[in-house]
């Protein structure tokens, strides 16, 4: 379960951006949706833990993220929030698996291969886990990022333009691999896109808009 | 998968940052590494050999020739000396020495040199027979464990010598044989590498047929040229006492051993020999330390040289780790993202500066002990002394220590600027 109230991120140039309140459950799917520049990744940035909000509360489970600070942000956000990047970038000495086994030891987890490799197997990279990932194919990184961000079975996942590059055949199936996943692992998805094939497809959504 | 293995990966799957990085390192802490190999060796060989020998007296020339040549056996004789002018050394009941040993070079068999000398020679050195008996006529040898080794002469074998110190088979004597009647223990000193006979063996060899322009020993200026009249005495005793009976005979030198170092007038000997006689005496400890000093000047410019390379190659991974910084920059945010707090980036560039520099030494080691294993063979040539690279030595610790100073103090700009990374604009910049 997430819920933001009041959320405000002020930029050091004095630019605030305000968000409207927005609440997503575990197994829930919520679309939100903007035109660039209305604050879209910086919404996300505050979901995800990368940005402090100075002004609002973020609640994911019990934990009012926005009031967490330095490390202890770091390990709430690597144990609690799994991030699926627009661009999938991995650690890129380590292969499939390793990616996998290294976000559950940064989370503060114990490094646990079977769980790491059905997870893999779920999404249908079970023989790749030990390929490099500068050797996959598109799809094959997408599902490997997902696979990352599922390991630690966070309660919130976030998805930043999953489909925008992708054709309309693609986008349904990244579409309904994420929500598979999260209804999976027992997550709130939070898609966050500018891409307005979506809107029919997710019922659950906010539309953020130039203040 | 955690941080320590994360930084390993990361410094052995950048194989071009890897190569330069550690080639580079491996040279500067190799050629220190070697340095200290050499070095240390060469030391040793010498320290072993200085077997409480205070003085040698022997033709004037240079000192340091002397000791090399009586002590070392590495360089050829000053000269010759005749028996005449030694005699108050090796007269007994000398008021200031306790042993004074003859020393006859001029000929060798496969290089290994051949001595004419007396038993005390043993003791001097702490070798011990570990087969047969010493010699007791004339052409009895003793040979050294390495002599043995290299020539397969047993017990019984009999050799002709040759002339000069260098193998060579047109200046074979070969109207005389040797015979091998004892083998020494390895005692790791010169002796390891001497064949041992009495004096008259070396005159008596020289005695026939000798070709006229060749003298004794390879200097051109020696007049050792010794012919035995005939029907003189030829049971040697190989005492100094006998040798006294030869005054007209020459030996090359004479080892020296005080009865008390710290007697004042064993201060002076040295000199007063070489002031007042036509001998030199030198003084093994003053000339091996001016040899030292000597190498000192080569050795100190060769580590300046290393310690370059070092520097030179810190820098070299400071670069190369601050240029995949930039390369990495989403792998650091997304590292960040996936829980890790700033200290934690910090740590890893830190331990891929220190893999960096552990494989730069690791290598460097391995070159160094290597390439001493391989010069080994040369150097035995030249010097006719053991070395091996199959060693290792506590300083090459303090070269570890160090290396990895370097690999942190290399890594820690860059380290920092890793912490500093800032996952938001790092991102959303894409």
């Amino acid at each position: 379960m997430v819920t933001t109230s009041n959320l405000a991120y002020t930029y050091p140039l004095g630019k605030q951006l305000l968000f409207p309140d927005i609440s997503c459950s575990a197994k829930e799917m919520l679309l939100v949706l903007g035109t660039s520049g209305v604050g879209k990744t910086t919404l996300l940035h505050l979901l995800g833990g990368l940005l402090t909000a100075q002004q609002g509360e973020i609640k994911i489970g019990s934990t009012n993220l926005a009031s967490l600070r330095g490390s202890d942000a770091d390990r709430f956000r690597g144990k609690h929030i799994g991030i699926v990047f627009q661009q999938h970038h991995f650690v890129e000495a380590l292969n499939v698996l390793e990616n996998c086994l290294l976000a559950q030891s940064l989370a503060g987890n114990k490094p646990e291969k079977e769980k790491a490799m059905a997870l893999l197997e779920r999404l249908n990279m079970g023989p790749k886990a030990y390929a490099s990932v500068k050797n996959l194919s598109q799809g094959e990184k997408q599902r490997a990022a997902i696979a990352r961000a599922l390991v630690n079975q966070p309660g919130l996942i976030l998805a930043d333009e999953p489909t925008s590059a992708l054709d309309d055949q693609n986008c349904d199936e990244v579409l309904s691999l994420l929500q598979e996943q999260a209804i999976a692992a027992g997550a709130a998805l939070i898609v966050v896109t500018h891409d307005n094939r979506l809107k029919d497809k997710i019922a659950n959504r906010v539309i953020l808009e130039k203040v | 998968m955690n941080l320590v293995r994360l930084a390993w990966k990361n410094s052995i799957k950048r194989p071009l940052n890897l190569v330069m990085s550690v080639v580079l390192f491996g040279l500067g802490a190799g050629l220190i590494s070697f340095l200290f190999l050499i070095n240390h060796q060469l030391k040793e060989k010498f320290d072993r050999n200085l077997a409480e020998i205070d003085l040698v007296v022997g033709a004037k020339g240079s000192p340091l020739q002397l000791i090399l040549c009586s002590m070392y056996h590495i360089d050829n004789p000053t000269g010759n000396i005749p028996i005449e002018q030694a005699k108050p050394l090796l007269r007994d009941g000398h008021p200031l020495i306790k042993k004074a040993i003859p020393l006859s070079l001029g000929d060798n068999y496969k290089s290994f040199r051949i001595v004419g000398t007396n038993k005390d020679i043993l003791a001097l050195y702490g070798a011990q027979l570990a087969d047969g008996k010493l010699w007791e006529k004339d052409f009895e040898v003793v040979i050294g464990k390495a002599v043995a080794d290299e020539t397969g002469l047993v017990l019984g074998s009999t050799f002709h010598s040759s002339h000069g110190f260098a193998d060579d088979e047109d200046l074979a004597h070969d109207h005389l044989s040797f015979q091998v009647t004892g083998i020494l223990n390895e005692s790791g000193t010169v002796l390891d590498q001497l064949i041992l006979t009495n004096t008259a063996s070396i005159w008596l060899v020289h005695d026939h047929n000798e070709p006229a322009d060749t003298a004794l020993v390879t200097t051109p200026t020696d007049s050792s040229h010794l012919h035995h009249a005939h029907g003189e005495d030829h049971s040697h005793d190989n005492s100094n006492a006998d040798l006294l009976n030869h005054p007209d005979k020459e030996i090359t030198s004479v080892l020296v051993q005080y009865r008390s170092r710290t007697n004042f007038q064993a201060l002076n000997f040295g000199r007063n020999i070489n002031e007042n006689t036509d001998l030199q005496a030198a003084s093994p400890a003053i000339e091996i330390n001016r040899l030292y000093s000597m190498m000192g000047v080569g050795t100190d410019a060769l580590q300046s040289l290393a310690i370059l390379i070092a520097l030179v190659s810190a820098f070299s991974i400071f670069l190369s780790l601050l240029k995949s910084m930039r390369e990495r920059k989403y792998e650091l945010a997304l590292i960040r993202v996936m829980g890790a707090r700033r200290g934690e980036l910090f740590r890893l560039i830190i331990l891929e500066g220190l893999f960096l520099a552990l494989i730069g030494w690791l290598f460097g080691t391995l070159l160094s002990h290597a390439s001493m294993e391989w010069m080994a063979s040369y150097l035995k040539d030249d010097f006719r002394y053991q070395f091996t690279g199959w060693i290792w030595l506590d300083e090459e610790i303090w070269i570890l220590l160090v290396s990895l100073l370097l690999g942190v103090l290399a890594a820690i700009l860059p380290a920092i600027q890793a912490a500093k990374t800032d996952i938001h604009t790092t991102l959303a910049e894409k």
